[in-house]
């Protein structure tokens, strides 16, 4: 565990009441389903072995996973989907409790000193000019920030977070705080790569999308796939950095915009560049 | 404006479309005075290349006169006129710094990069009217185009040099420029290069510039093979009519090439049982690239000899012999053109009359005639090898004047 990165989930005294000593980190199905999933194991496999056809051998084939299931209190399923019913009390200072959210990591080299990087990082009311789904980070002092994501329908996620691990031109660790509608908590580290080459820059975030509506917008917010929406936002702060604007082909022309006035279109649109001065 | 428009497979039309605007800082707006349809242009049109949309602009050969700048290219002044790098590159970067412009980090979108970047493993720069993997850069077919990092990548033409000699700088020329250096050529080489079409015409041109002894031309159609043969000097080989290979063999004391160049790419043709066979597999997808003239060329080069590739690859080839590579420890080189390293070097020659690219134009047709251009093109019909567009004129392309020049040295 890299508790430098000021985002895992550290089990902490406190915490090891008789219900979370129980939960090893395998454990991710509570204890009534895992009865429930015993209970489920014996039925199929009876069923399955009173048949004497392929569908015989699929239910024994089932029944033996949910048997594995309820014993070891483990589902691949749960796992691959992000689910965890397993009961925990995670302590006041953990957003995005372990085992639970998706994680996202990723990497990518700058040329530009870490110093410089980490300037713009740790203003982070600069990071929605390359994160697109960001809608604004406004500080609230000097560790506390508060987020709005852009959402479809009017829909709106905002959280406040703190920054928990500051070391200047190393990293910067934060998490939401407690309320937040999308749990989340992540970590940026620069690192000088070799040659000359600049700064290699890694980020590891989680985030823990709650269901319902909100969840359903969050979903959509972040893409189908987080991973390809931190990497276009890497993408576009390094082209911002190195080359001083964000590739974009936003306004041009095109035969899909026939009768379109794009003069008048790049007044009002914020992605146009060309009279933006941003002196990063 | 008027623009050349893609609006599906085979399907191209020129229509109105708004006049481009500045979207950036480094942009600049051209108008355009020629511009030219290239054989990689046809993989689109015959939608082999993914990621176009229904009224993307295309073309990324071209040049023209500058009419308006952003406030980061002080270089740059409207009147000015310049020839422009078909890749985007930043100028910025560990690539661009490197003098590799055609793999520019920041060039391509954030979108197109990441596409790229998890089928390849990493993104290449942008590229005008080349797909959205690429960008989704409105190209160069048109009246005016968008320039980015204008700073960077258009050069000044020099003084006494008509369009029609410079044009070729913003790819062709280099390209096969490129492909040829990329064969590390010794005095006196043999060099053989798969495909007369205009870059195999300038691989041809540029191998003799480089030093070689006698460059082959491996192709099919007879007014290719006779051009490369009066206006490049090579020796002709028509692969329907003799097998090239032996050939190759038979005239280099069957040692083989020095190096080989394919300069044919995904589209290739070939002859016989293994041509249905990528044709069959192409059409359903199970490979996306037809790999006759690599094929070839692994199989003709000489041991410790050179592969050089400026032909275009998308995707997925088989029946790879790779065996053969190994056992003849062969080098490989390919990849884009980093047009902007050549461009200056390339012109000067061009002025000093070491060479005249106008030799390789066929015909010059008005924009406004493109879709037909593109039709004659597919088919090489004609006698087609290069077609010139200009936007300003309205002759029909049979009686425009098509270049009197004839050989790429006299």
């Amino acid at each position: 565990m890299n508790q430098a990165n000021g985002m895992y989930y550290q089990p902490r005294r406190s915490d090891t009441s008789p219900e979370n000593f129980n939960a090893s980190p395998n454990i991710n199905i509570s204890q009534p389903e895992r009865n429930l999933s015993l209970l489920g194991a014996a039925g199929t496999i009876a069923a399955g072995l009173r048949r004497r056809d392929p569908l015989g051998v699929l239910l024994v084939a089932l029944g033996s996973y949910l048997g594995y299931r309820g014993l070891t209190g483990h589902c691949y399923v749960s796992e691959a989907r992000g689910v965890n019913t397993a009961k925990r009390e995670p302590g006041k200072q953990v957003s995005v409790p372990h085992q639970q959210g998706i994680r996202v990591d990723k990497s990518i080299t700058i040329n530009r000193s870490a110093d410089d990087l980490y300037a713009f990082w740790r203003n982070l009311t600069n990071l929605p000019r390359v994160m697109y789904h960001l809608e604004s980070v406004t500080m609230l002092d000097g560790n506390r920030s508060h987020w709005v994501t852009k959402a479809p329908a009017g829909l709106k996620v905002e959280w406040d977070a703190e920054i928990i691990n500051d070391v200047p031109g190393e990293r910067i660790g934060w998490r939401s705080l407690e309320g937040a509608s999308v749990p989340n908590a992540g970590a940026v580290i620069f690192r000088r790569a070799p040659q000359e080459q600049g700064t290699e820059l890694q980020i590891s975030l989680k985030y823990d999308p709650p269901g319902g509506a909100i969840g359903a917008a969050v979903a959509r917010l972040f893409g189908e796939d987080p991973a390809l929406q931190i990497q276009e936002d890497l993408f576009r702060f390094r082209q911002l950095i190195e080359a001083g604007e964000i590739a974009s082909t936003a306004g041009q022309s095109s035969g899909r915009a026939k009768n379109a006035d794009l003069r008048e279109q790049a007044a009002t649109d914020p992605n146009n560049q060309v009279n933006q001065t941003w002196g990063v | 404006m008027r623009a050349l428009c893609w609006n599906g497979p085979r399907n191209v039309n020129v229509e109105r479309v708004p006049d481009p605007i500045l979207i950036n800082p480094r942009d600049a707006i051209i108008k355009v005075t020629s511009t030219a349809i290239c054989g990689s242009d046809l993989h689109l049109y015959n939608n082999f290349i993914p990621g176009l949309k229904p009224g993307d602009i295309l073309g990324h050969e071209f040049m023209g006169e500058v009419v308006e700048v952003g406030r980061g290219v002080p270089n740059l002044k409207a009147g000015h006129r310049v020839v422009i790098p078909f890749a985007i590159a930043c100028g910025q970067c560990y690539y661009c710094k490197h003098d590799l412009w055609s793999l520019c980090d920041n060039s391509n979108t954030a979108e197109g990069s990441a596409i790229l970047d998890s089928a390849y493993g990493a993104a290449g720069g942008g590229l005008f009217g080349y797909s959205h993997l690429y960008g989704g850069y409105a190209g160069g077919q048109a009246e005016y185009v968008r320039v980015p990092f204008a700073d960077v990548g258009p050069v000044r033409v020099l003084e006494g040099l008509t369009d029609e000699q410079v044009l070729f700088l913003t790819d062709i020329f280099p390209t096969g420029y490129q492909a040829a250096e990329n064969c590390n050529i010794k005095p006196g080489d043999t060099v053989a290069v798969w495909g007369c079409g205009p870059v195999g015409l300038f691989a041809i041109a540029s191998a003799y510039l480089l030093g070689a002894g006698q460059v082959f031309a491996i192709d099919r159609i007879p007014e290719r093979l006779q051009k490369a043969e009066s206006a490049c000097r090579a020796i002709p080989i028509n692969y329907e009519k003799e097998d090239a290979i032996a050939v190759l063999k038979d005239k280099t004391g069957g040692r083989g090439p020095d190096s080989v160049i394919d300069a044919v790419g995904m589209e290739a043709h070939a002859t016989g049982l293994p041509g249905f066979y990528d044709r069959g597999k192409q059409a359903v997808r199970i490979e996306t690239d037809r790999p006759h003239a690599l094929r070839a060329a692994i199989q003709a080069c000489r041991k410790g000899g050179t592969v050089s590739i400026p032909g275009v690859y998308g995707g997925i080839i088989d029946t790879f012999n790779i065996g053969a590579a190994f056992a003849k420890g062969l080098t490989f080189k390919m990849g884009q053109t980093h047009v902007h390293r050549y461009i200056q070097p390339l012109m000067e020659r061009i002025q000093r009359g070491d060479i005249d690219p106008s030799f390789v134009i066929t015909h010059i047709w008005p924009l406004d005639d493109a879709p037909q251009a593109y039709r004659t093109f597919k088919a090489r019909a004609n006698g087609a090898i290069k077609f010139v567009l200009k936007p300003e004129s309205r002759t029909p392309p049979e009686t425009a004047a098509i270049t009197d020049r004839t050989g790429a040295f006299n």
